[in-house]
């Protein structure tokens, strides 16, 4: 029996697997593909007479001089062609970043191209098929970026490139013309205080969670019986939402305000940053007390007992071998919260707290969607860039022991 | 010296160590085994009060172990275990350098004596110093953790299954390096182990534990020659004459005259020798020592004599 089927198994695999690569295109490729051809019917800009009033699209060739649109058209074809197809991965993160590149020079040309000489009124800002490029290639970068298994202090290079890339790009005043940058040609003053409101806010919070959380963990690790109401607790935070939050707080805080002169003496009051500081607190909690629980727990335990054995005391062990042990997995959690809070920070401005979602909410409350993106945009940035140095910080802590054994 | 004196734990109902007694003499080496759940792991645990005792006493070259803090009775007693517990975060030179540090050693000595004990535990300083655990094989790990637990000096010895994961031939291949160190430094050891072989391999001494109860304390020989219970006799098996020839070596019985064919060495043992007599189908074997220079004979008459029951 044995004899009549072994020989046929590997044929019948080999057979699959020469199907597969023989598969003309790439998965992936393919979706990307159909996006960015998709865009090349969806308008590259739009364009408005004044911020307030509904905008007109237009469409690649219209709204860039045809000999730069063609050469943009011929690129995005060229890059469809390479993402479709079965090419090195190498090649796919170049020429995709080249097509980005392309992308940004060419929506700052269109929105010079389109205003009217001298006119300060008109907004021309990306259409919806500019961000559907945009999305299809950033895609196909990342995707190239996992391929390639890049080394993490790679990935962040890549990120600095970027950023440098962009931050020239702004100062050259290719993009002045766009909408985003014509709200922030006005507001260039409040940008930069709200944005640093917004990171003082986001980082503040994580910093006192930390410092509140992981100890929490520790003594949850030690006392099994506390653990479930504990996090049970700070699960149901979790699930309020963050609007509700951020209203719910204001009562005590405003209370605590009016009868404890030491609280209002340290600027304690019912609206502002005390309450959005800490409503982001309590959503920090979970997971640096969820994370750091489970990274001692995973501590192997004959290191935890030799270290035991050889007479460490409790807080030797601690410090010399169960946090450095859970280090990579509390560092995830601080990954977690502080995207999170970037995000949740833009809501702290309903409460008076101030940040980047000052703008967003001006912007809704005006209708002016510039104003919205130039609130909404450098967030989105800001949580992307905390991800990837986070995300590569990670695996650098949990490779380091690996790496090292190695040379 | 190790004196354990009706030592007795309780685990709420369950009394899982039961009035045990006994001593190790200063450089001996006492096997503890006994089937799972006899409570040897916890007895050895109690020595270094990793687990408190409930009642009873032990003393350490005369002091008893409740007069200091437990950190500081720990840092003065080796403790290597199964599965080694190395620091994975922490290289091979600083793992081995966990006790002294914590004992305040100055730098160059601490770097000495891990030098030293690598070199002494056959893993060159100069390779392995900077190596991190996960890149050891399982038998360098388990080198590794023994020269953990001996880097300060340690006069007592506590190991808990410490070959357990090895392989059979690394196994007895540390075991005889662990006999070897033992001898140099005249270590006293507390080994727990469930492998009755082992026991015998190592022990000057075995003790038996039974549900918690001390059944037999003796040497190897008395306990294979005259199991205290029927768990004992049945720990130790049907292979008893073997057990018994294997504790023995080719030089007790060497004597003059002849003899050709394939030698043997005269620190092999009795059962080594019982065995190549056997395969080659001979009746006498030519003995050598350890520069290849023939001493003497043996004769296969005078081993089967030597692996009967006492008399």
């Amino acid at each position: 029996m044995r004899r009549a089927t072994s020989p046929e198994a590997p044929e019948v695999s080999a057979i699959a697997t020469t199907a597969r690569s023989r598969l003309p295109f790439d998965k992936l490729g393919v979706l990307i593909a159909a996006m960015a051809g998709s865009a090349a019917f969806l308008p590259f800009a739009t364009f408005r007479v004044n911020r307030i009033v509904l905008g007109e699209g237009r469409a690649l060739f219209a709204a860039l001089p045809f000999g730069e649109a063609a050469f943009l058209a011929i690129a995005i074809a060229a890059g469809i062609v390479l993402a479709v197809s079965k090419t090195p991965a190498r090649w796919r993160l170049a020429v995709s970043l080249a097509i980005l590149v392309a992308l940004c020079v060419a929506i700052g040309h269109a929105s010079t191209f389109l205003t009217p000489p001298g006119d300060r009124m008109a907004r021309v800002s990306p259409g919806s098929g500019f961000w559907l490029s945009i999305f299809a290639f950033a895609l196909l970068a990342a995707d190239a970026i996992v391929r390639l298994k890049l080394a993490p202090i790679v990935r962040i290079g890549i990120l600095a490139a970027v950023a440098l890339f962009l931050a020239l790009l702004l100062a050259s005043g290719t993009l002045s013309d766009l909408s985003i940058l014509r709200e922030y040609a006005n507001r260039g003053d409040t940008f930069w205080r709200e944005a640093r409101t917004h990171l003082a806010l986001a980082l503040g919070s994580l910093a006192v969670a930390v410092v509140a959380g992981v100890p929490l963990g520790i003594v949850l690790h030690g006392r099994r019986g506390w653990r479930a109401p504990v996090l049970s607790v700070l699960n149901v935070i979790q699930t309020i939402p963050s609007l509700a939050l951020f209203g719910l707080l204001i009562a005590p805080l405003a209370w605590l305000a009016a009868n404890v002169p030491l609280a209002a003496a340290l600027g304690i009051s019912g609206i502002g940053a005390a309450p959005a500081m800490v409503a982001l607190f309590a959503y920090s909690l979970l997971p640096v007390v969820a994370n750091t629980v489970v990274g001692l727990d995973n501590v192997p335990p004959a290191a935890d007992d030799a270290a035991r054995g050889m007479g460490m005391t409790d807080w030797q062990r601690l410090v010399g071998v169960q946090l450095p042990l859970s280090f990579p997995v509390i560092l995830t959690s601080i990954r977690i919260v502080l995207v999170q809070n970037i995000g949740l920070a833009t809501v702290a401005a309903l409460i008076g707290a101030g940040g980047l979602g000052v703008f967003v909410f001006q912007g809704i409350g005006q209708s002016a969607m510039d104003l919205v993106l130039l609130g909404a945009v450098p967030t989105v940035a800001l949580a992307f860039v905390a991800a990837v140095v986070l995300d590569a910080t990670v695996e650098m802590a949990s490779t380091r022991s690996a790496r090292r054994g190695r040379d | 010296m190790v004196e354990i004196d009706d030592l007795t734990k309780d685990y709420a109902a369950r009394r899982v160590v039961d009035g045990v007694s006994f001593t190790v003499g200063d450089g001996e080496i006492a096997a503890v085994v006994g089937p799972s759940g006899s409570g040897k792991t916890t007895l050895l645990r109690m020595i270094n009060r990793l687990i408190e005792p409930s009642s009873g006493s032990v003393r350490i070259d005369g002091k008893d172990t409740r007069a200091v803090p437990p950190h500081v009775l720990r840092r003065g007693i080796g403790y290597a275990i199964q599965g080694y517990g190395l620091f994975p975060h922490r290289t091979v030179a600083q793992n081995i350098a966990t006790v002294p540090r914590l004992m305040g050693w100055a730098r160059a000595r601490i770097d000495a004596r891990v030098d030293a004990l690598l070199d002494l535990f056959q893993l060159p300083a100069a390779e392995f110093r900077h190596r991190m655990p996960n890149s050891l094989s399982g038998g360098q790990q388990q080198r590794v953790g023994v020269a953990r637990a001996l880097a300060a000096e340690p006069n007592v010895l506590l190991m808990d299954e410490p070959f357990g994961a090895l392989d059979p031939i690394i196994r007895t291949k540390a075991q005889s390096d662990l006999l070897a160190i033992q001898r140099r430094f005249g270590t006293t050891i507390i080994v727990v182990t469930h492998d009755i072989e082992e026991a015998i391999h190592l022990g000057s001494r075995i003790a038996v534990l039974d549900a918690g109860k001390l059944v037999q304390y003796a040497t190897p020989a008395d306990v294979i020659a005259r199991p205290a219970t029927p768990l004992v006799a049945e720990l130790i098996g049907g292979d008893r004459p073997f057990r018994l020839l294997s504790l023995g070596k080719v030089v007790d019985l060497v004597e003059a005259g002849p003899a050709s064919g394939e030698p043997i060495r005269a620190d092999a043992s009795l059962r080594d020798a019982y065995a190549e007599l056997l395969w080659t189908r001979r009746d006498v074997l030519p003995v050598i020592d350890a520069t290849g220079t023939v001493v003497g004979r043996i004769r296969r008459d005078a081993i089967t004599v030597r692996a009967g029951a006492p008399s």
